[in-house]
C-alpha cells in the first residue's frame, strides 16, 4: 500500500510527518483513526441493541401476559430450519472472524475467500427464511391483523379482520375444502418450499380426526414441546385416551368461548404472536440485508487491495456489526422457536 | 479510505495569528461556490448550514405557535376551524420538537464550536456528520410533505390509538422521525468518539470547557434513546399499513405499550434538549461575569446524573394512563430525584455570578433570562411529578406552562444566549450590543407574559389542546396571546441585531470576551483548519491568564507557566 502517496491536501503540517492515504486529515495517527472508528462501531452496535430492545420488550410483555398464545403458537415455526440458519449464521461469524484476520495479516486471497463465505452463507440465510416466511403465508399464519390460519373457521379472527382483500381467497379455499383436503392441495401446490423443509413438517394440515391432539396437547405445556413431527406420530399411534384425560387449563383458554363443533383451539390473539415474530425476523432479515451491502463493499475494496497490516478498520469494523447480527439471531431462535 | 477533502493547491500560507483575520477563514477558504458548502465536510460549514436550516424551522414553528395564539386570543372560532387548529398545534409541536429543540443546540452550536475547543481539526467521522445534515433535510421534507399532504392531528405525540385511526398523514410524518432520530443519534455517535479520542495535549476530562461534558452526556442519551424512538414509529408504521396489532386491543396488543414506548424516548429527550443549553449557561455565565465557574466537577457530574436519571423518569407522562399505584410512586420518586442535579447547576450559576465582574453583554442577558426561566419551569415541575397534584393538573395548560418555560424559556433562551456568544467566532462580525440586550428584555417579558398566564389556566382547569374554552378563561388567554407576539416580536429584534452585524457590524477580534476556551484562541472566523498546530489546553475557566490587548481590540491569554500549570479543579 502507498503510504508516500501524499493525499491531495496542502497543509503544510501534513507533509511533515508521515500521513498514509488511508489516514483521514483531521486524525494524527493511524491507530486514532482506528480506535475512532473502532469507538463509533460500538456505540453504533449499542443504537442497534437498544434499536431491538423495543421489540424484546415487546415480546417480554406479551409472552407474560399471554403465554398461552406463546406456546400455541410456536409450534408452528419449523425449529429445523431455525437450528439450520442458526448453524449457517454461527459459521458465517466464524469466517467472518477468519477475514479480520486475514486482513490484519495482510493475506489477500484468504481474505476474500471468508468475505465471500460469509456473504454466501448470509444469503442461504435469507433464502431459508424466504420459504419460511412463504410458508407461513400460504397457511394464513400472517401478522394479527391478516391472521388467518387454514385449519380453522376463522370464528374469532373474522370479526377483527381488516385486511380483507389479502386473504380472503386463502380463507375461502380453507372453508370450501375443510381443513385436511384443502391443507393437501396446499402443499402440493408449494411443492418447492416442501422440498426445501426436509423433514419439518408443519403442523396444521392434519386429519380431523386428530385435531383435537394437536390442538389440545401443546397449550398444556406439561410436556415437551412436541415437534409438529411427532405430534402427527403420536397421533397416529391413536392414544387419543391419553391426550383425553389431559385437561386444558381454564387459564390457557383464556376467556374464549370454544365451540363444540370448532375442533379448533386457538388462543385468541394468536396472531399477536406472528406479529412479533415478523416484526423480530423482519427486521433482523433487514440487519443481514444491510450486513451483506457491507460485506460486498468490503469485497470490492479487499479485490481492490486496500487493506493491510496497518489498515484493516473497515473489515473489523464490519465484522463486530456482522456478530452483533449473528448475536441478536442467537437470541431469537430459542426465544421464537423453542417454546416451552 | 482517507477523507476527501476540497483540495486547495496554491492557497497562500497564512498566519494563524490568533490576532488577525486569517485568509484562509473557513467561510471562504475552500471556495465560496454553492457546491463547496452543500458538499463540504468541514464540520465549522455543517454547523452553519445546520444553524441556518434549524432557525428556518424554529421560525416555521414559531409562526404556528402564533397562528395556534391568535386562535385562542378570543373565544370560538377566531381565525381557522376546529380541525385545523388541531393541524396546527400538533404540527407546531412537532416541527419544534423534532427539528428545532432536539437537534437545536448540539448539531448548530455544538458542530461548529466542539472540534474547536478540542483543538482538533473536525469531528471523528465527517462524512457521518454531512450525512446527519441531509438526514436532517430528509427529515424535514417529510414533515413538510406530511403538513402539505394530509396535515398531522395527532399532537405531536402520536398516542395510540388515534393515531392508528385518523385519516392524517401519520406515517410520513413518523417516517421524518425516524429519519431524525438516525440524524440525531449520528450527531452524538461523532461527538462521543470525538471526545474520546481527538483531546488535545493538556486537555483532561476534568480540563474540558463544560459545553463539552453537557455535548457528552447528551450525546449518551442520543445513542441509547433515540433507537427506541425509531422502533416504536417503525412499529406504529406497521400498526397503520398491516394492522399488526403491537398497539391495537383488539388484536391482543395495548396502546399504553405505545406511550411507554414514547416516553422511553420523549422523556429522555427533553434532556438532550435541556442539557446542551445548560453547558451553553456554563460557559456564558461563566466567562462574561469574567469568573471561574463554580463547582466544574458538579456541574460536570450534574449533566451525567441527569442524563442517566433522565431514563428512570418516564413513567411520569403517564400518571393517569392506568400503570400501577407501585409504579407510579416509584416514577414520582425517581422524578424528584431528577432536580438534585438540575438544583445543582443553578447554584453553581448563582455562585458564580456572586462577586463576578459582570459584563451585561447580550449572551450574559439571555443567559440571566434563562437561569431565571428554568428555575420557574424546573419547580413548577415539582407540582407535576407529584402524584396528587399531578391528578388534577394532567393535560391541562399548567403543563404547557411548565414545560414551555424549560423548552423554550430553557432551551431557546440559552440557544439564542449561544448564538450571540458565539456569532463573533462564527461570522467574525459583531453586533449592536444595544439590540441585543433590548432583545433579551423583550423576550423575558413577552415569555412570562405568554406563558404565566398559562399556569393559572390551568390550575384553573383549562385543558390543554382545546379549541374553544369557557369565557371565563378569555381574560388570561387574551394575556397570553398578546405575549406571544410581544416574544415574537423580540426574537424578530435579535434576528434583526444578528442579521444586521453581517453588513455593518465591526469586525470581530479572535476573543472579543476574555475567554480562555480554544475556541476563542484561533482567529474569528476561524481558520479551515481551525489550528495548524494542536494547541496545548488549560482548565478553560482560568481568567487570571487573560489580559486585554487594546491594539487588536482583542483578548489575550497567555501561556500557561511551566510547573505552575493549574492541576484538576
Amino acid at each position: 500500500m502507498a503510504t508516500s502517496e501524499a493525499i491531495a491536501e496542502t497543509s503544510e503540517d501534513h507533509a511533515e510527518h508521515d500521513h498514509p492515504a488511508f489516514l483521514a486529515h483531521h486524525f494524527d495517527t493511524p491507530q486514532q483513526q482506528f480506535d475512532s472508528g473502532k469507538l463509533g462501531m460500538w456505540l453504533f452496535l449499542v443504537t442497534e441493541i437498544l434499536f431491538f430492545s423495543g421489540l424484546f420488550t415487546a415480546y417480554i410483555v406479551y409472552r407474560y401476559l399471554h403465554p398461552e398464545i406463546f406456546i400455541y403458537a410456536h409450534q408452528y415455526l419449523d425449529t429445523t430450519l431455525g437450528a439450520f440458519n442458526t448453524c449457517v449464521l454461527i459459521f458465517s461469524s466464524l469466517t467472518m472472524a477468519w477475514a479480520v484476520r486475514c486482513a490484519q495479516l495482510n493475506q489477500r486471497v484468504g481474505l476474500i475467500v471468508c468475505l465471500t463465505i460469509t456473504l454466501v452463507c448470509a444469503g442461504l440465510f435469507l433464502v431459508v427464511k424466504y420459504f419460511e416466511y412463504t410458508h407461513k403465508f400460504h397457511e394464513g399464519l400472517y401478522w394479527a391483523g391478516w391472521f388467518d390460519p387454514h385449519s380453522s373457521h376463522g370464528h374469532e379472527d373474522d370479526d377483527i379482520l381488516t385486511g380483507e382483500g389479502h386473504h380472503d381467497e386463502h380463507a375461502e379455499d380453507s372453508h370450501a375444502s375443510e381443513g385436511h383436503e384443502e391443507g393437501s392441495s396446499e402443499e402440493s401446490a408449494s411443492g418447492e418450499s416442501e422440498t426445501l423443509e426436509g423433514g419439518g413438517n408443519p403442523p396444521p394440515p392434519t386429519p380431523p380426526e386428530e385435531d383435537m391432539v394437536s390442538a389440545v396437547a401443546p397449550p398444556t405445556g406439561f410436556r415437551a414441546p412436541l415437534t409438529p413431527l411427532e405430534l402427527q406420530m403420536q397421533s397416529i399411534q391413536g392414544n387419543e385416551a391419553e391426550v383425553g384425560e389431559i385437561p386444558v387449563p381454564a387459564a390457557l383458554s383464556f376467556g374464549e368461548e370454544k365451540e363444540e363443533t370448532d375442533e379448533t383451539d386457538i388462543p385468541r390473539n394468536a396472531g399477536i404472536f406472528f406479529s412479533i415474530y415478523y416484526c423480530m425476523t423482519g427486521l433482523h432479515a433487514i440487519h443481514i440485508v444491510a450486513g451483506m451491502i457491507a460485506i460486498g463493499w468490503l469485497l470490492v475494496r479487499s479485490c481492490m487491495g486496500h487493506f493491510n497490516e496497518q489498515y484493516f478498520g473497515p473489515v473489523d469494523y464490519v465484522g463486530l456489526y456482522w456478530h452483533l447480527v449473528d448475536l441478536i439471531w442467537i437470541y431469537l431462535f430459542p426465544l421464537l422457536y423453542l417454546i416451552r | 479510505m482517507a477523507v476527501e477533502v476540497q483540495p486547495t493547491p496554491g492557497a497562500s500560507p497564512a498566519p494563524d495569528s490568533p490576532l488577525f483575520q486569517s485568509p484562509e477563514n473557513y467561510l471562504t477558504h475552500p471556495s465560496t461556490s454553492i457546491g463547496s458548502w452543500l458538499f463540504t465536510l468541514d464540520h465549522k460549514r455543517i454547523g452553519i448550514m445546520y444553524l441556518v436550516s434549524i432557525l428556518l424551522s424554529f421560525l416555521i414553528g414559531g409562526l404556528l405557535a402564533l397562528a395556534v395564539r391568535l386562535e385562542l386570543m378570543w373565544p370560538g372560532q377566531t381565525i381557522m376551524s376546529a380541525e385545523t387548529y388541531n393541524h396546527v398545534f400538533t404540527l407546531h409541536g412537532a416541527i419544534m420538537t423534532f427539528l428545532f429543540i432536539i437537534p437545536s443546540v448540539p448539531a448548530s452550536i455544538g458542530n461548529f464550536v466542539l472540534p474547536i475547543m478540542l483543538g482538533a481539526k473536525d469531528l471523528a467521522f465527517p462524512r457521518m456528520n454531512l450525512g446527519s445534515y441531509y438526514l436532517w433535510v430528509l427529515g424535514a421534507v417529510f414533515f413538510v410533505g406530511s403538513m402539505l399532504m394530509n396535515g398531522l392531528d395527532t399532537g405531536w405525540t402520536f398516542y395510540t390509538p388515534y393515531s392508528t385511526t385518523t385519516s392524517s398523514s401519520v406515517i410520513s410524518a413518523l417516517l421524518g422521525v425516524f429519519v431524525l432520530g438516525f440524524s440525531s443519534i449520528f450527531t452524538g455517535l461523532n461527538f462521543i468518539v470525538t471526545i474520546h479520542t481527538m483531546r488535545p495535549a493538556g486537555m483532561t476530562w476534568f480540563r474540558m470547557p463544560l459545553l463539552l461534558w453537557a455535548l457528552y452526556a447528551t450525546a449518551i442519551i442520543q445513542i441509547l434513546a433515540t433507537p427506541v424512538i425509531g422502533i416504536t414509529g417503525l412499529l406504529l408504521i406497521a400498526e397503520r399499513l398491516l394492522q399488526i396489532g403491537i398497539f391495537d386491543p383488539a388484536l391482543g396488543g395495548d396502546p399504553v405499550m405505545f406511550q411507554h414506548f414514547f416516553w422511553f424516548y420523549s422523556h429522555p429527550a427533553v434532556y438532550i434538549m435541556i442539557l446542551p443549553a445548560m453547558g451553553i449557561i456554563s460557559e456564558l455565565v461563566s466567562i462574561h461575569s469574567h469568573k471561574p465557574i463554580f463547582g466544574y466537577r458538579f456541574i460536570a457530574f450534574s449533566s451525567v446524573a441527569l442524563a442517566l436519571l433522565g431514563f428512570l423518569v418516564w413513567g411520569h407522562h403517564m400518571f393517569t394512563s392506568g400503570q400501577s399505584p407501585v409504579s407510579a410512586i416509584v416514577f414520582s420518586a425517581l422524578t424528584f430525584s431528577v432536580s438534585i442535579p438540575s438544583a445543582i447547576k443553578v447554584f453553581n450559576w448563582l455562585a458564580t455570578l456572586w462577586r463576578g465582574s459582570i459584563s451585561f453583554t447580550t449572551p450574559m442577558c439571555y443567559a440571566l433570562s434563562f437561569i431565571f426561566l428554568f428555575t420557574v419551569g424546573g419547580l413548577t415541575g415539582l407540582f407535576l411529578g407529584t402524584l396528587a397534584t399531578d391528578v388534577h393538573l394532567h393535560d391541562t395548560y399548567f403543563v404547557v406552562a411548565h414545560f414551555h418555560y424549560v423548552m423554550m424559556g430553557g432551551t431557546a433562551v440559552a440557544f439564542v444566549g449561544g448564538i450571540f456568544h458565539w456569532w463573533p467566532k462564527m461570522t467574525g462580525r459583531m453586533y449592536n450590543e444595544w439590540l441585543g440586550r433590548l432583545s433579551a428584555l423583550i423576550v423575558l417579558i413577552g415569555f412570562n407574559l405568554t406563558f404565566f398566564p398559562q399556569f393559572l389556566l390551568g390550575t384553573h382547569g383549562m385543558p390543554r389542546r382545546y379549541f374553544d374554552y369557557e369565557p371565563e378563561y378569555a381574560f388570561l388567554h387574551f394575556l397570553s396571546s398578546v405575549g406571544a407576539f410581544t416574544l415574537g416580536f423580540g426574537l424578530l429584534l435579535a434576528a434583526i441585531a444578528l442579521i444586521l452585524s453581517l453588513f455593518n457590524g465591526k469586525r470581530a477580534p479572535a476573543n472579543p470576551w476574555g475567554a480562555v476556551s480554544l475556541e476563542w484562541q484561533c482567529a474569528s472566523p476561524p481558520p479551515y483548519y481551525n489550528f495548524k498546530r494542536a494547541p496545548v489546553a488549560s482548565f478553560p475557566y482560568d481568567f487570571t491568564r487573560v489580559e486585554y490587548d487594546p491594539p487588536s481590540q482583542s483578548y489575550i491569554v497567555r501561556a500557561e507557566e511551566k510547573g505552575a500549570a493549574t492541576a484538576d479543579h
